[in-house]
């Protein structure tokens, strides 16, 4: 049943938030302390699991897939959302401030990830050819 | 007439922000296959105009949550609001090799550290040349280069003006914005195609909102990469600015 797949995704959440709360109370910080990446860990272990074990039907994989596909249109909502006025309204200290940490943080990238190995190869070789309404 | 229509769709404010979005990722692909011949993702598209139009609602309230403060659009709050958005970023890991996760596990964790490092003395030298001298005031505005909640948590803690505070948010939201924006345009020159460079970026940019859009505007198979590091970043944000960076910053100032 597709609230299965729902229900499963809900489930790693919240376990993924609790523990995240919790780590973040152990080190005395007031923040959740990667409560989502958690949850996606538990998400791949627990489908990769019920896969191999033949127990994720299509049904439920679908209730997993809309969350995954609804992805981008929530995306566009949260930007419609944004206090875009007050970023631009706080003056050059803090546009200068936001932009230099954003240069200095995309100029890094490809010195972290050093020289491309095999492990660091492009998703698709082929070459990009946008696909309309693609999600995965 | 026309006001039982408003109230209306005040009413069903979710299932109106459902049709209005649908319309704007409609219009924005038909612009990307008719004005940029699919040169321009149509999601960057979707992304820049959901900005343009926060910005427009957010001159027009006066208030805080972009186009979501005008009272026909308030769902927008909700559906894109971090309930529903980290929900759907979780989704996104689903189908992911935990492989591709071990192989760049070491360089994401450093990526993280250098990130929030990196953010902080960008803030911190952008606040000492406009004059900024009192380490508070140099903290909270770097901590807010770092991200617009690592920001105000900083400036509290350390008891930071509100003027500082707003500061130290409005360069948080910046970095966000920017990030949204910048990343599909440069993202074949950083090489950010491949999961291992997605991680690595999720974790040197760090700010949730800015990656999950600047990555989902780039190639939406890299978004459960960039997220699972950048979900860490904000948590060591808040451990690292108002304790071992303020001592830093206080050996200088």
């Amino acid at each position: 049943m597709v609230i299965y797949g729902v229900a499963l995704l809900a489930g790693c959440m919240l376990v993924g938030l609790i523990i995240g709360d919790v780590l973040g109370q152990l080190l005395g910080i007031d923040a959740n302390l990667g409560g989502v990446g958690i949850a996606m860990l538990l998400l791949i272990f627990v489908t990769g699991y019920l896969k191999t074990h033949d127990h994720l039907p299509e049904s439920t994989e679908s209730g997993i897939n809309f969350w995954n596909a609804m992805y981008i249109p929530i995306v566009v909502a949260m930007a419609a959302s944004q206090n875009v006025a007050a970023a631009f309204s706080g003056g050059m200290v803090a546009i200068l401030a936001g932009a230099l940490a954003v240069v200095l943080g995309l100029a890094m990238v490809p010195l972290l990830t050093g020289k491309r190995v095999e492990d660091a190869t492009p998703l698709d070789a082929r070459p990009a050819a946008p696909v309309q309404g693609r999600t995965h | 007439m026309n006001d039982s229509i408003m109230s209306l769709l005040d009413k069903y404010h979710l299932i109106a922000a459902f049709a209005v979005i649908g319309l704007t990722m409609f219009i924005s692909h038909w612009m990307s296959r008719h004005l940029t011949a699919n040169r321009l993702h149509g999601s960057a598209i979707a992304i820049l105009i959901g900005l343009a139009l926060a910005y427009f609602g957010g001159i027009y309230t006066g208030g805080s949550h972009g186009l979501a403060d005008v009272s026909l659009f308030t769902g927008l709050g909700l559906m894109g609001g971090g309930m529903l958005r980290d929900l759907a970023i979780i989704a996104t890991a689903y189908g992911v090799r935990f492989s591709e996760i071990k192989k760049a596990g070491v360089r994401g964790l450093i990526a993280l550290f250098a990130g929030v490092l990196v953010s902080f003395l960008a803030g911190a030298v952008v606040a000492v040349g406009f004059g900024y001298t009192s380490a508070v005031d140099i903290t909270t505005i770097a901590a807010g280069a770092v991200t617009y909640i690592v920001g105000p948590v900083t400036g509290a803690t350390l008891g930071a003006s509100s003027e500082v505070v707003a500061l130290s948010i409005a360069a948080g939201l910046v970095k966000s914005i920017l990030t949204m924006v910048a990343t599909p345009l440069v993202a074949r020159m950083i090489g950010l195609d491949n999961p291992r460079s997605a991680m690595i970026f999720g974790g040197l940019i760090g700010t949730t909102s800015g990656v999950a859009a600047g990555l989902a505007a780039t190639d939406a198979r890299l978004v459960p990469y960039g997220a699972m590091t950048a979900t860490f970043y904000t948590g060591l944000g808040i451990l690292l600015a108002p304790t071992v960076l303020f001592l830093g910053v206080r050996m200088f100032f």
